[in-house]
């Protein structure tokens, strides 16, 4: 059972080679902690992202491991230095099959 | 005749009312926050799975939080190391460990020289008033860690739906 959610990225388009790219991915997504319990006194089962990578052109630049203690719809922001022109992927997975995957390409100069 | 009984009645009630209160209190012991939180032991723990026993310097990490958060569930958390990020010295890990939190690892960033800088920005939660550490790992082996503490006025994690 694969699912996925909406998400977005904020990164410039164009950028001098070499410069420094502050890149922004946000994710749609609850991040059940696991840690709560429903009014029926049930606890609510964990639900989270657990992986973030982003590659660029295919080459890994930036990996994190979420934990419950990050908030609803994760927010992260990094940075990497812009070497080429390519397409830099993004890609989320956690919890029941949880996976969304987002691209965003860079011109650079 | 018939005030006897009722003082009877009314003492049984209040015993039962005891019973009750009583009940409660051990119930309250019972699911005290102490249980549901990690102590800072937990978190010494999580700090010493990351390093593996080494030694963890103070300084060269600055980690950023609110000193006053109203709400718990979202939190803005800047961590960014001083390192130049060249190919021979770089941040290799980064890991924010929260003392408070029913667990303690909050996230782990993996970064390289391609990183161009040690800058991470997201938004945690925090459970309650509590230190939050930042562990760099640097890529010759050595921790280095740094702190902020913060107010929590309205917990976050464990709350009902």
């Amino acid at each position: 059972m694969s699912k996925t959610s909406r998400t977005s990225i904020t990164m410039p388009s164009s950028a001098k080679k070499g410069a420094i790219i502050e890149i922004r991915a946000i994710a749609q997504h609850d991040m059940e902690s696991g840690f709560r319990y429903s009014e029926g006194g049930k606890l609510i089962p964990r639900d989270i992202i657990r992986v973030f990578t982003c590659t660029y052109n295919d080459v890994e630049v930036f990996k994190a491991d979420f934990y419950p203690g990050i908030g609803a719809n994760p927010l992260i922001i990094f940075t990497t230095i812009a070497t080429e022109t390519g397409t830099l992927e993004f890609k989320w997975s956690g919890d029941d099959g949880y996976e969304a995957i987002n691209q965003a390409h860079i011109i650079v100069s | 005749m018939i005030e006897p009984t009722l003082t009877h009645q009314t003492s049984r009630r209040n015993w039962f009312k005891q019973l009750q209160s009583l009940g409660v209190l051990a119930l309250g012991l019972w699911f005290s926050p102490l249980t549901a939180f990690a102590k800072k032991e937990d978190a010494a723990k999580a700090i010493q799975e990351i390093t593996g026993g080494k030694l963890v310097q103070d300084g060269k990490v600055n980690l950023v939080i609110p000193p006053l958060v109203e709400n718990g569930n979202l939190v803005v958390l800047k961590v960014s190391v001083d390192s130049p990020m060249t190919a021979n010295d770089y941040v290799k890990a980064i890991h924010v460990i929260a003392e408070g939190n029913p667990l303690p690892n909050i996230f782990t960033a993996y970064l390289s020289p391609r990183s161009g800088s040690a800058k991470i920005t997201t938004r945690v939660r925090l459970a309650d008033s509590q230190t939050v550490w930042a562990i760099a790992q640097m890529n010759n082996g050595s921790f280095y860690r740094g702190s902020a503490e913060t107010l929590v006025t309205l917990s976050a994690c464990t709350e009902l739906v």
